[in-house]
C-alpha cells in the first residue's frame, strides 16, 4: 500500500509523480500534438455522419429533398453505413442540426463561444455565469480541504500514534468511491437549513482533503536521514526542524498535490449540483441537458468545466515553476 | 446524555491504548501496524453509535451503525442485485475493456515516435479533465441500462492507463536495450523480454488508480439515468426517500467493493512486479 496513488479519488487528474517527472522530460515540441489533435477533430467530424444520419435525413424529408428510401419506417430497418450510403448528397446536414446526437465541433464551439461570450454574464444562459457558480463552491472546499489535509498531515509527521492509527485509513479512502455520498450530503445538510454553496464545498472539501494529506505526508518526510541529523547537530528544535527543512523540503509534493486536490474538488462540486437538481453551475447545465435532450448544451457545458480543470490545473503549475525557481529546485 | 459521556470516555480510553502501543519502544511488528488503526476504526464506530444515540439524531440526519449493519443485513439480496447491476456489470466491463484499450494505443504509440509525442500530452491534458461529465452524453447514447455505464467508465480508465503504459515502456536504462541489442532481439523480443516487464510498476499504477475511477464513473452515471437498480440509482432514489440507512448500507457496499477491486490489483501487482525495490523485503 505504501504506493498509493494520490490521485484516486479524483476522477480526474491520473499521474503519478513518476509519470509526471518523465513527461516533464520530453520537451514542448507542439507540432505532433498538433497533428494529433487535428485528426482527433477529423474523427469526431466523420462520427457525426453516422451519428446523425437519421435525423439529417428526416429533416431533408420534411424540407422536401428525396430520400432513399422514402418514409423514416422504411429507414429504420437499415444501418447506419447503408443510409449513408445511398443518400450521400444530403450527409453535410449532418453537421448542422438543431438537435443533433453528437454536435459536431464548430457547433460546439459556437455555443461555447455563445455561452461564455455572447451573454450578459448574469444571465442563466450565460456559461460565465454557470462557472462561476461552480467555481466559487470548488474554490471555497479547495480552500478547506487543503487547510485540514495540511494541518492532519502535520499532526501525522510528528505523531506516532496519528500515524499509525489515521494514516491506513487516509489511504483506504483512496481506494473508496467516496463521491457516492455526495447526493446524502447535499441532503442532509439541506434538512438541517444549510444550502447554497456551503454543502457543496463540503463535498469539494472532503474530495480534496485526502489526496492532499497522503500527499504532503510523503512530502514532509521527503527529507533524507542525513539532513534530519544535521538540523539534530545545531541543536535545532521540532518546529525549526519544521521550518527550516520539512515545509520547503515538502513544497514539490504540496504542488502535486494540489493539482490532484483541485481537479478533485471540481469534479466533487460539479457532482454535488446533480442530485438536487440545482437551478445553476456547470453540473446543472449538464442535468438540464440530459432531460431536455439539448446535446450542443451538454457538450458546451463540458468544455466549459474542461477549460475550468485545465485553467485551474495550469495556475497551479505557473505558481509552483516560480515559486521554485525562486527557491532554486525549479528544472 | 450519559450516552455521549461514556462515549467520550471511550474514545479518551482507546485512544491512550493506541498511544500506549504506538510508544512502545522498538520497530513495530505486523501486529501492531494493523491493530492500531482497527482500534482507532472501532473507536470511531463506537463514538459514532453513543453519540447518536444519546443525542437522539433523527434517522434523516445520521443513522447509527448498528442500524445501517441491521439494514445491510436485511437487504442483502437488493444489495447483491444493485452490486451486479453497477459494479460487475458497468464497472468492471469498462474497465476490462478501457485498459485493454489504452494498453493497445500505448504499444501502438510507443511503436510510433510521433503518435507518441502527440498523444502523450494530450492524454496528461485528459486525465486532468472532469470525465464524469461526459456521462449524460453516453447515457444518451447507450441508453439507461449497463451499456452507458461502462462506455462512461471506459473514457474515464483509458487516458491514466495510457499515460502511465508509455511512460512505463520508456523506463528501461540504454544499457538493458543495448544488451538486448547485442543479443540480436527483434522489436517484439526486446519488448516482451525487456520493456513489458519494465513497464509493469507504471502499469500497476495507472490500473489501480483506475480501480476507483471506474467505479466512481459507474456509480456517478446512475445519476443521469439507470434501470431500477444499480448503486448510484439506491443512493439517489434513496435519498429522496430519506432512507438513509439504505444509503448507508449502499455506501458500505461502495466501499467494500473498492477496497477489496483496489486489493486484487494490488495483489496482482505484488505478484507481477516482484523483482521491483519497493516488494523486496
Amino acid at each position: 500500500m505504501s504506493d498509493a496513488p494520490l490521485s484516486a479519488p479524483s476522477g480526474g487528474i491520473g499521474r503519478s509523480a513518476r509519470v509526471a517527472a518523465v513527461a516533464r522530460g520530453m520537451g514542448h515540441r507542439a507540432g505532433p500534438v498538433v497533428a494529433v489533435v487535428a485528426v482527433l477533430v477529423a474523427i469526431w467530424y466523420a462520427a457525426c455522419l453516422p451519428m446523425n444520419v437519421g435525423n439529417t435525413l428526416l429533416q431533408a424529408e420534411r424540407a422536401g429533398a428525396v430520400v432513399t428510401p422514402e418514409g423514416p419506417a422504411a429507414r429504420r430497418q437499415m444501418g447506419s453505413v447503408a443510409l449513408m450510403a445511398a443518400n450521400p448528397s444530403l450527409l453535410p446536414g449532418a453537421w448542422s442540426l438543431e438537435r443533433p446526437r453528437l454536435p459536431a465541433p464548430h457547433q460546439v464551439a459556437v455555443a461555447l463561444w455563445d455561452g461564455v461570450a455572447g451573454q450578459s454574464v448574469t444571465s442563466a444562459r450565460s456559461l460565465v455565469y454557470h462557472a462561476w457558480v461552480t467555481l466559487s463552491a470548488t474554490l471555497l472546499g479547495f480552500a478547506i480541504g487543503t487547510g485540514l489535509g495540511i494541518l492532519l498531515a502535520v499532526g501525522i509527521v510528528h505523531s506516532r500514534v496519528m500515524e499509525m492509527s489515521v494514516m491506513p485509513w487516509a489511504i483506504v479512502s483512496q481506494t473508496v468511491p467516496i463521491i457516492a455520498i455526495a447526493p446524502m450530503i447535499i441532503v442532509v445538510l439541506y434538512s438541517v437549513g444549510v444550502q447554497g454553496i456551503v454543502p457543496k464545498a463540503v463535498i469539494s472539501a472532503y474530495l480534496s482533503f485526502f489526496p492532499v494529506v497522503v500527499g504532503m505526508v510523503t512530502g514532509f518526510r521527503s527529507p533524507d536521514a542525513m539532513q534530519l541529523d544535521l538540523l539534530r547537530t545545531y541543536a535545532a528544535t521540532r518546529a525549526q526542524i519544521f521550518g527550516k527543512l520539512r515545509l520547503p523540503a515538502s513544497l514539490p509534493y504540496l504542488f502535486a498535490s494540489l493539482k490532484i486536490g483541485v481537479a478533485a474538488s471540481l469534479v466533487g462540486a460539479i457532482v454535488a449540483e446533480l442530485p438536487t437538481g440545482a437551478q445553476a453551475g456547470l453540473g446543472a447545465r449538464l442535468l438540464a441537458g440530459s432531460y431536455y435532450g439539448q446535446n450542443i448544451q451538454i457538450w458546451a457545458a463540458l468544455f466549459a468545466a474542461a477549460l475550468l480543470a485545465a485553467g485551474l490545473v495550469g495556475l497551479i503549475g505557473l505558481v509552483e515553476r516560480g515559486l521554485l525557481a525562486r527557491m532554486g529546485m525549479g528544472q | 446524555m450519559s450516552l455521549v459521556l461514556v462515549a467520550l470516555l471511550l474514545w479518551a480510553g482507546l485512544w491512550a491504548l493506541n498511544v500506549r502501543l504506538a510508544n512502545r519502544s522498538g520497530p513495530a511488528g505486523r501486529g501492531r501496524r494493523i491493530l492500531v488503526p482497527v482500534i482507532f476504526g472501532i473507536t470511531l464506530l463506537l463514538v459514532w453509535e453513543l453519540v447518536v444515540r444519546g443525542l437522539d439524531v433523527p434517522l434523516v440526519i445520521l443513522p447509527a451503525p448498528s442500524v445501517i449493519a441491521a439494514r445491510f443485513v436485511g437487504a442483502l439480496p437488493m444489495l447483491w442485485a444493485d452490486f451486479v447491476q453497477t459494479i460487475v456489470k458497468g464497472a468492471l466491463s469498462g474497465y476490462a475493456m478501457g485498459c485493454l484499450a489504452a494498453f493497445a494505443v500505448a504499444i501502438l504509440a510507443d511503436r510510433v515516435e510521433f503518435l507518441r509525442r502527440g498523444l502523450l500530452p494530450v492524454g496528461n491534458f485528459m486525465a486532468a479533465l472532469p470525465i464524469v461529465g461526459t456521462a449524460p452524453i453516453l447515457v444518451g447514447w447507450y441508453g439507461f441500462d449497463w451499456q452507458s455505464k461502462a462506455a462512461v467508465v471506459v473514457v474515464m480508465v483509458f487516458f491514466p492507463v495510457l499515460v502511465n503504459t508509455v511512460a512505463g515502456l520508456r523506463d528501461t536504462s540504454a544499457m538493458q536495450r543495448d544488451l538486448m541489442r547485442t543479443y540480436g532481439a527483434s522489436y517484439a523480443q526486446t519488448l516482451l523480454k525487456l520493456r513489458l516487464p519494465a513497464a509493469m510498476p507504471f502499469v500497476f499504477n495507472g490500473l489501480k488508480i483506475a480501480t476507483t475511477l471506474a467505479l466512481i464513473g459507474a456509480i456517478v452515471a446512475e445519476f443521469f439515468g439507470s434501470p431500477t437498480q444499480g448503486i448510484g440509482f439506491r443512493i439517489s432514489t434513496s435519498v429522496g426517500q430519506l432512507a438513509l440507512d439504505t444509503v448507508w448500507a449502499e455506501i458500505v457496499v461502495a466501499a467494500l467493493a473498492g477496497s477489496a477491486f483496489y486489493g486484487i490489483i494490488a495483489l496482482i501487482e505484488t505478484r507481477v512486479t516482484f523483482w521491483h525495490p519497493s516488494h523486496r523485503r
